[in-house]
């Protein structure tokens, strides 16, 4: 295990480096990011005297390698825009992200695994065929779409749940929480479900599927002929022998909602980091953009990570490579 | 990190605070498509940050509703010879921390503009010195006779010397240094009517009704609240729930279902903002073009084939619902300058477009790109593919690049030596004079004399440089416009752009408020009431 373990994280370390370079190396398609940064009359001078301020006048791999020692150490630089470190920023607008998610990831997970089990049971039943063709709709509309509609519907004709934005929010040291504030929870409900929806029908798709086959096969029925209570049978045995697709799934959907929450986020103006990045996108705000890259990219290589260790505790059958069992 | 935190904190509470006064306040909720770039006065020219930032600072003069300059924190002033102005300031102004406003904050304050985080370095280096003749009188000294002092002082934002410095802010927020001069970013003190009371970036800024204010203003707002949001259809839809009260700009296809809904309603109006295309009038060759060995623009015929092959009635029609203002000038009627006389577009007539070019050659036509932004202003892109479609007509095979601002303003400008053969850009003088037009649109690129920086094309006649020169000096009125008269004439008779409209301003507005709309764009605090 444990050197499956260091042959992973170098793997990684090789991955976060090839995505730093494809990243800087996409930056100066995004624009000039001086033009953004100062006044219609300011002097060809000036604007001048700023780039070479800013480094950009150095060589690529010059300015390459200063992002990577200093992304090395945590240090991402100064954001052109909001003129603070981008760690400060990122920290600040870190908890709305993150909140968002994880509650997003919660329901696709508390709602699409029940629902799921409900469908590959009740094949046949009303309810079940309707939430297979809800789970069309989930499946095939962008989301930003979903997010206007939602918009529409209950904020501007019910009127029931805010348009835009975090409500109130309370901070606990750093981190700030929608979670304790009646506004804040009215405003997380529209942007979590919009962004869970995509992840809920597919879990649900997905443990139909796997439970389907499961329940045809030969244990299952002597599990039914030993006369085991039907609850039993299909949570205790059936259920958790479709978890291990399910798992890897979650895993790396955990990540694409992350990545989802972009445009979630700029739908609903969510202050959180996805916003942060297509701001920043729209003016150049290299930096911003460049810490976001590589923290996404982090999340995704730690996710994976966590996913092969889980492997190998739902199902010890299997040994990721032959001699690391020992390790 | 720390900073982070308190405002964090601050704004935290504040909100909690506000949330339970709100009933007994008048509180307007409103938002722009973006955040003003930060708090601190002098980081960044640009027209939403400075007209969002001038209900909290003020200048030594300011803009009325109708951006006429009148008297903000001089009570008044007096030319005395041509190289110098005598400010009277105003008596009993103190600022929003309770410090009284005086001479040492003026010149503490332009020197701030000319700090190396500042982008106001234009403006003050108009002035070459400033002698305190007491308290409340000053003495700006130019360089040469500068008619338009008195306006440009509306943007140099007054700060307080004590209070900057006790915050280490005496110089202007630094993209490079490291949070040592960070403080202005996230935190004001003028002498505006509103202060600020707490700000996260992007996120929301709470303004509340300064009790020290010096001036009684018309509004009966006592707090506001603003948010930026992205995006349109969010926008329009917070605006139609109630949830804001204000919101700009709302998109020119959007104003039907404004009206149609009962409680809000589209404010437009015409913008001083004048939207035209360039030509590349400099190269010998053109860089995009099947033209090849000479350059077609440079020949008059061609520029007025293209002038007249323009509809722009039709383009007011079709993409801007009706609400555009056609123009033949290059600056809108609100401008310093302005003379209706030379106002009359380009007759739109095909036929003598054709009959041109045949003149000049081109039986056939020619092909060339057209560079234009696709984000920037209202409808943009969609103008640059009507104008392709009506060159078509007259044989022009005018292909569109349209990319994002950010792409189309690296491409084109002064950095990336104007590559570019036509182009579509919008051009709202700082200074509501036409000498900023002239200076940085019309005159020869000109990198040591400064000008011609915008004149993305180089256009350049000798006549109108000199007359430029001279519009920039001249005090007496009548004279000065019959300099700026000259250069219109030369200008249009020479097709040095193709002036296309004065785009409109679209805000969305619920009837329980009165706003006034600026043609600069700017929402001043000053002028908005509550009304039910």
């Amino acid at each position: 295990m444990f050197s499956f373990l260091v042959k992973r994280l170098l793997q990684s370390i090789v991955v976060l480096i090839a995505v730093a370079l494809i990243a800087f190396s996409l930056f100066k398609f995004v624009g000039d990011p001086i033009n953004n940064m100062v006044g219609q009359d300011t002097t060809l001078d000036e604007r001048e005297a700023l780039r070479e301020r800013l480094g950009l006048n150095d060589p690529f791999p010059i300015q390459f390698y200063h992002f990577i020692t200093d992304a090395a150490v945590g240090d991402f630089g100064i954001s052109y825009r909001h003129k603070i470190p981008v760690s400060d920023l990122i920290t600040e607008r870190a908890p709305a992200t993150l909140e968002l998610s994880i509650i997003s990831a919660l329901l696709s997970v508390f709602i699409g695994i029940p629902m799921g089990v409900y469908t590959a049971i009740h094949r046949k039943g009303f309810i079940s065929r309707s939430f297979m063709t809800l789970s069309l709709v989930g499946i095939s509309l962008p989301t930003f779409l979903i997010g206007i509609l939602f918009i529409f519907l209950f904020g501007v004709i019910l009127r029931w749940l805010p348009t835009f934005g975090r409500g109130e929010v309370v901070a606990i040291g750093w981190w700030t929480t929608g979670l304790l504030t009646w506004s804040g929870i009215k405003s997380l409900i529209l942007p979590s479900i919009t962004l869970a929806l995509f992840q809920m029908t597919l879990i649900m798709r997905l443990v139909r599927t796997e439970m389907l086959e499961v329940l045809c096969t030969d244990y299952i029925k002597f599990a039914r002929a030993r006369g085991l209570r039907e609850n039993a049978v299909n949570f205790g045995h059936a259920l958790k022998n479709t978890l291990i697709p399910v798992i890897t799934i979650i895993g790396l959907q955990l990540g694409l909602v992350m990545a989802f929450a972009i445009i979630t986020e700029t739908v609903f103006q969510w202050p959180g980091m996805g916003m942060l990045f297509i701001q920043s996108i729209e003016e150049v705000d290299v930096p911003v953009m460049a810490a976001y890259l590589m923290m996404i990219s982090l999340i995704f290589v730690g996710i994976n990570l966590l996913v092969d260790i889980l492997y190998a505790y739902v199902d010890p059958r299997l040994t990721i490579d032959g001699g690391s069992k020992h390790g | 990190m720390s900073i982070m935190k308190k405002i964090l904190t601050t704004s935290a509470i504040a909100s909690i605070i506000l949330g339970a006064s709100a009933a007994s306040a008048n509180t307007l909720k409103f938002a722009f498509q973006g955040d003003a770039q930060s708090l601190d006065p002098h980081g960044l020219n640009e027209t939403f940050t400075l007209g969002f930032l001038s209900n909290v600072y003020e200048g030594l003069t300011m803009l009325d509703k109708d951006l006429k300059v009148i008297p903000g924190l001089a009570t008044s002033w007096e030319v005395t010879s041509p190289t110098s102005i005598v400010f009277k300031l105003r008596p009993g102004v103190k600022f929003h921390n309770g410090n009284t406003f005086n001479a040492d904050d003026v010149i503490f304050s332009w020197k701030r503009s000319l700090s190396e985080g500042s982008d106001q370095k234009v403006r003050g280096a108009m002035v070459k010195n400033i002698v305190k003749i007491d308290e409340l009188t000053i003495e700006v000294q130019t360089e040469g006779p500068q008619p338009l002092m008195p306006s440009e002082w509306a943007w140099i934002f007054i700060m307080d010397k004590e209070w900057s410095e006790e915050h280490g802010a005496g110089n202007a927020a630094n993209v490079k240094e490291e949070n040592a001069n960070g403080y202005t970013l996230n935190h004001a003190n003028g002498t505006g009517p509103f202060e600020i009371v707490s700000r996260q970036p992007d996120v929301k800024t709470v303004f509340k009704r300064s009790a020290n204010h010096w001036n009684t203003i018309g509004s009966n707002i006592t707090d506001i609240i603003f948010t930026p949001v992205k995006q349109a259809a969010t926008r329009t839809a917070a605006l139609i729930s109630g949830e804001l009260d204000m919101v700009y700009p709302i998109p020119v296809q959007d104003w039907k279902r404004l009206d149609s809904e009962s409680g809000v309603s589209a404010i437009r109006g015409p913008e001083a903002r004048t939207i035209f295309l360039g030509m590349d009038q400099s190269r010998d060759e053109l860089l995009y073009s099947n033209i090849k060995g000479k350059n077609p623009l440079k020949d008059l015929r061609v520029r007025k084939a293209m002038a007249h092959a323009l509809n722009l009635d039709l383009i007011k029609k079709k993409i801007m619902r009706g609400a555009s203002t056609p123009t033949g000038l290059m600056i809108a009627p609100q401008v310093n300058g302005f003379n209706a006389q030379y106002n009359t577009p380009y007759k739109y007539d095909p036929a003598m477009s054709k009959q041109l070019l045949t003149e000049a050659g081109y039986p056939d036509g020619f092909e060339i790109t057209i560079d234009c932004p696709n984000n920037r202003y209202v409808n943009d892109e969609k103008i640059c593919q009507a104008a392709a479609s009506m060159m078509a007509k007259v044989g022009i095979k005018m292909k569109v690049l349209a990319q994002p601002k950010s792409k189309y303003f690296g491409k084109v400008l002064a950095q990336n030596n104007y590559d570019t053969s036509m182009y579509l850009l919008g051009w709202t003088p700082g200074s509501m004079d036409v000498h900023n037009v002239l200076l940085g649109l019309l005159s020869c690129q000109n990198k040591e004399s400064k000008a011609g920086l915008f004149n993305l094309g180089n256009f350049c006649n000798q006549r109108v440089d000199e007359l430029q020169k001279m519009v920039g000096v001249e005090t007496d009125p009548s004279k000065r416009q019959a300099f700026i008269d000259e250069a219109m004439k030369i200008i249009k008779d020479q097709v040095a752009y193709l002036p296309l409209h004065q785009q409109p301003l679209s805000w969305g507005v619920s009837d329980k408020f009165s706003v006034n709309q600026r043609a600069d764009n700017a929402f001043d605090f000053r002028y908005v009431s509550k009304t039910k």
